[in-house]
């Protein structure tokens, strides 16, 4: 078993800054060996696009509000509402596209916020689930969601009332299989899911009864 | 017996979440919240390898990244690390940028071992590499025998043999595992993802050596835990000592990745098990080999249950001939933790299978073989009231007869959980204020199953208030102490201490004001002869007003297309008794939560390890699969209400049954069983014998 040698590891030899170098001088080289002029051209255009890494202003409309940040133009959505201000009610459940806690309206659409990066969202509104109550009176989706208890820890909770309310803002009376669709992005652990599906339900006018029944033992 | 209130008004009826508004709106702050003033970011370096000596770290370059505060080692010295995942150092910066950079700064020596074993067959042979040096990975099986079974297997008329095998499963709570620390001179706070508070107060002060009262955790609202979040954890020590060296707060909570590698998880099940019974489906011989993996060790964060791969056998059932060998397997992965019910659902799995194979070879309907050899009355009850509701004698046919590609199944399980009761050392307060309002604190916690609800819910009834009249404070260790939230005790230990303030403020109420009944509409002009100085009681668990062992048995019918091996679940029936309901619709919630986490088991989730290189192949949602709201089901919950039982906690037993129901139906529909979770659609394909049986992990 000790037929091992020892061995130096940094964890990653390439760091993104090098990595981008490299990305600066293939194009460059490419370019010379086309025109001289054509290069000085690109090279201009390049430069010209680059913003960062350090951090750089960004303006975001969220939730009809302007907000002003100083980010590292990698600083995704999801981390600007999150850890540079305080729209905490988006939440981070993977940071990867795959569970649907983050997700926000884009203009209307709902997007996973952790897969856009804040630069990119600029000039849209954003739309966060701190945005949807009309001060203390909730939107229908949240009351529905409330009533129907379609939250346990309700950490997935904000992402899947988003979904569902941009769904309804296109579709007022979903079939079950379309309000699936919609929440097929959203991942809930605690196992909601039937309460999630009547409370849209109800949202879009619809009443459902709950099936429990209790039965005396005696 | 018990001194619950026969007529109610809240008790036993749906009141919704005291905390839903907070939740829906994005108002309710979670741990991972949590932005303390000048709050940095931390995170964790983790072994690339799955067995190595850690010989040098060198923080140097990473405290120079820009924006580091700080960098700390797990350990002193040189140390070993046993998993791919497992903690080497962390850092704490002014961003998660400055925080990755950083990771890849941190120069690591290590001598990796090129032997290491993750598969618990590998880990089971005399030549494997040892996880522990000196120590064999699986030690001698237990062995627990009754009766006579070498005599008495000759005597049935029906056996069978079989192996039946279930997955590692992973916690996956929504919110990953980690707290927010701040170090001062005043001591530690910590806003942890946890449901124990208490539990993770004492392990921070022993691992930092502080005392108890320097010592302060608070959860306000955390994202699921599932049995995987009670102590203080690797994570919770690192953030303490970042905190410690910058001067300044930092949320370190894990990546998706670090949640799947090493804070927990369910252990693995390999049961070999020969059942046989008389001619008349009396059960008679039962004989089981088991084992399982807990990954390098039984986890010390049980909490709740026991960590190890041992499950409870003969399961449910009397057997009067039993012999039960079983042992846990150590490989180089994560260790277990409690998992929602832990060894429950692999036994049952397990069990349950056997029983329709035996109840199929003997020839007998399994509902009526299962009320021959159930000796709980409780769950005879469950089986003839869902069977009723379930349709059972109508859609049960000879397995494999369902004609046509796309087959119909039926099946049957049940569950116990003999656990659960409650913590009798709960206790709890309550602040009653001149102006009528009346706080509730009490050291648990809301794991999202309705903690605050429940308390609301018990007060509104004895005080003849509304609910909402209620205000709730829990998890904070300033309050008096509380259950961590595990084995389904929260509710048998919280409502009889409820009950027990709210009597206690009644009398001192009503002795202090003059008003003979302080109840309802009395109530505002008694608190009012308070005056300046609000009235507190504390309260402690009272004993007659809970108990354990509560029941179970669920149905599902599934659809199983045997060309392209797919599983759909089409409808499931539970039947459950939790002794007197608290509050109907968070009871059903957790029912409907129970029976969905059990079908992921069933059919979708399994760690998947490499043999070759040790690591983790699918530490995210997107290659473990869970169960997302179109796979879910119809799901009627039946509760059988028995009040005179006092509280009994549901959590557990609501998850325990439904992979063994999910796979007797299919052995129902297809005529052949797939003894091994998750029931793929490899799995079912090759068990028609359309594919070649899949490489088992």
């Amino acid at each position: 078993m000790k037929n091992s040698k020892t061995e130096q590891e940094n964890f990653g030899v390439v760091s993104r800054r090098t990595f981008l170098k490299g990305l600066g001088t293939t194009a460059v080289t490419a370019a010379t060996a086309q025109t001289t002029a054509l290069a000085a051209e690109l090279e201009k255009a390049n430069k010209e696009k680059i913003i960062g890494p350090e951090a750089v202003p960004v303006t975001l409309k969220v939730n009809g509000k302007k907000l002003k940040l100083m980010l590292e133009p990698r600083v995704t959505l999801l981390e600007a509402l999150r850890n540079y201000s305080s729209y905490t009610g988006t939440k981070e459940g993977c940071d990867r596209a795959s569970c649907g806690a983050c997700t926000v309206l884009f203009d209307d659409t709902p997007i996973y916020s952790c897969q856009k990066l804040a630069i990119e969202a600029q000039g849209h509104d954003i739309t966060t689930i701190e945005g949807l109550a009309d001060g203390n009176k909730l939107s229908k989706v949240q009351q529905a969601f409330v009533e129907k208890d379609a939250l346990q820890c309700g950490y997935c909770t904000p992402g899947f009332i988003m979904s569902v309310t941009a769904l309804l803002k296109k579709n007022p009376r979903p079939t079950a299989d379309e309000v699936k669709h919609a929440c097929s992005g959203n991942i809930c652990r605690c196992g909601t899911h039937p309460h999630i599906l009547q409370a849209v339900f109800q949202a879009a006018g619809v009443q459902t009864a709950s099936k429990t029944e209790v039965i005396d033992y005696v | 017996m018990s001194n619950w209130p026969s007529e109610t008004k809240y008790i036993s009826q749906s009141t919704t979440r005291l905390d839903g508004p907070a939740k829906a709106t994005g108002r309710a702050r979670y741990s991972s919240d949590i932005q303390a003033e000048g709050w940095l970011y931390g995170m964790i370096l983790r072994s690339k390898w799955p067995a190595a000596k850690i010989l040098s770290v060198n923080l140097d370059k990473a405290l120079k990244v820009p924006g580091i505060k700080a960098a700390v080692v797990v350990k002193d010295g040189e140390f070993n690390v046993r998993f791919y995942g497992e903690e080497i150092a962390a850092v704490a910066g002014t961003s998660k940028q400055a925080c990755l950079d950083a990771l890849q700064a941190i120069e690591v020596q290590a001598e990796p071992r090129h032997e290491f074993v993750v598969s618990e067959d590998e880990a089971r042979k005399d030549n494997s590499p040892q996880v522990w040096d000196g120590t064999p990975n699986a030690p001698a099986p237990r062995v627990r025998e009754t009766g006579n079974v070498d005599g008495a297997f000759p005597e049935c008329a029906a056996v069978i043999e079989g192996f039946y095998t279930t997955p590692v499963q992973i916690h996956n709570p929504m919110e990953t595992h980690g707290n927010t620390v701040s170090w001062t001179d005043d001591g530690v706070t910590a806003w942890a993802s946890t449901q124990g508070i208490t539990s993770v107060r004492d392990g921070l002060a022993g691992a930092l050596k502080l005392d108890h009262d320097h010592v302060r955790v608070i959860t306000d609202f955390m994202g699921g835990g599932f049995g995987a979040k009670f102590g203080a954890g690797v994570e919770g020590v690192l953030a303490a000592k970042l905190s410690q060296q910058a001067k300044a707060p930092v949320r370190l909570m894990l990546t998706r990745f670090d949640q799947a590698l090493a804070v927990g998880n369910r252990p693995s099940s390999f049961q070999k098990i020969k059942m046989g019974c008389l001619a008349d489906g009396t059960l008679h011989a039962f004989e089981m080999d088991a084992y399982g993996t807990a990954g390098i060790g039984a986890g010390g964060d049980s909490g709740g249950g026991g960590g190890g791969a041992n499950i409870p056998a003969p399961y449910l059932y009397k057997v009067p001939n039993s012999r039960v060998k079983q042992t846990s397997v150590a490989v180089n992965a994560g260790s277990s933790r409690a998992f929602r019910a832990p060894g429950n659902p692999p036994a049952s799995f397990g069990m349950e299978s056997a029983m329709d194979d035996l109840a199929v070879k003997l020839g007998m309907d399994p509902v009526e073989f299962r009320l021959k050899n159930d000796p709980s009355e409780i769950r005879q009850r469950e089986y003839k009231v869902g069977a009723e509701k379930f349709g059972w004698k109508d859609k049960y046919q000879k397995p494999g007869s369902s004609p046509g590609v796309v087959k119909t199944g039926v099946g049957c399980a049940g569950a116990a959980w003999p656990a659960g009761g409650a913590n009798k050392r709960t206790q709890g307060e309550a602040q009653i204020n001149s102006d009528g309002t009346i706080e509730f604190r009490l050291g648990v916690q809301d794991i999202g199953t309705g903690t605050k609800t429940v308390i609301a819910v018990v007060a509104a009834e004895i005080l003849g208030l509304t609910p909402d009249q209620i205000t709730v404070h829990v998890g904070d260790t300033r309050y008096p102490p509380g259950p961590g939230s595990g084995g389904s005790t929260t509710c048998a230990s919280i409502s009889p201490t409820v009950y027990d303030i709210c009597t206690k403020a009644l009398e001192q109420l009503q002795t202090q004001s003059g008003i003979a009944d302080a109840r309802g509409k009395n109530w505002h002009a008694a608190c009012k002869k308070l005056g300046v100085t609000p009235l507190t009681v504390h309260g402690q668990w009272q004993p007659g007003m809970s108990a354990d062992h509560a029941c179970g048995v669920q149905f599902a019918e599934v659809d199983v297309d045997t060309e392209t091996g797919l599983v759909t679940v089409k409808k499931v029936v539970g039947v459950h008794d939790c002794g007197l309901i608290i509050d109907k619709l968070t009871l059903e919630s957790q029912i409907n939560g129970g029976i969905i986490m059990g079908m992921g088991y069933a059919l979708y989730e399994e760690r998947v390890m490499d043999d070759l290189s040790g690591v983790v192949l699918n530490p995210n949602f997107e290659t473990y699969k869970m169960p997302g709201i179109a796979d879910v089901p119809e799901i009627e919950v039946i509760l059988i209400n028995m009040p005179e039982r006092g509280v009994i906690g549901i959590g557990e037993p609501a998850t325990v049954p439904i992979a063994g129901a999910i796979a007797n139906a299919i052995a129902n529909a297809i005529g052949v069983r797939v003894a091994s979770l998750p029931i793929t659609p490899a799995k079912v394909l090759a068990a028609l014998g359309k594919l070649p049986a899949p490489a088992t992990t």
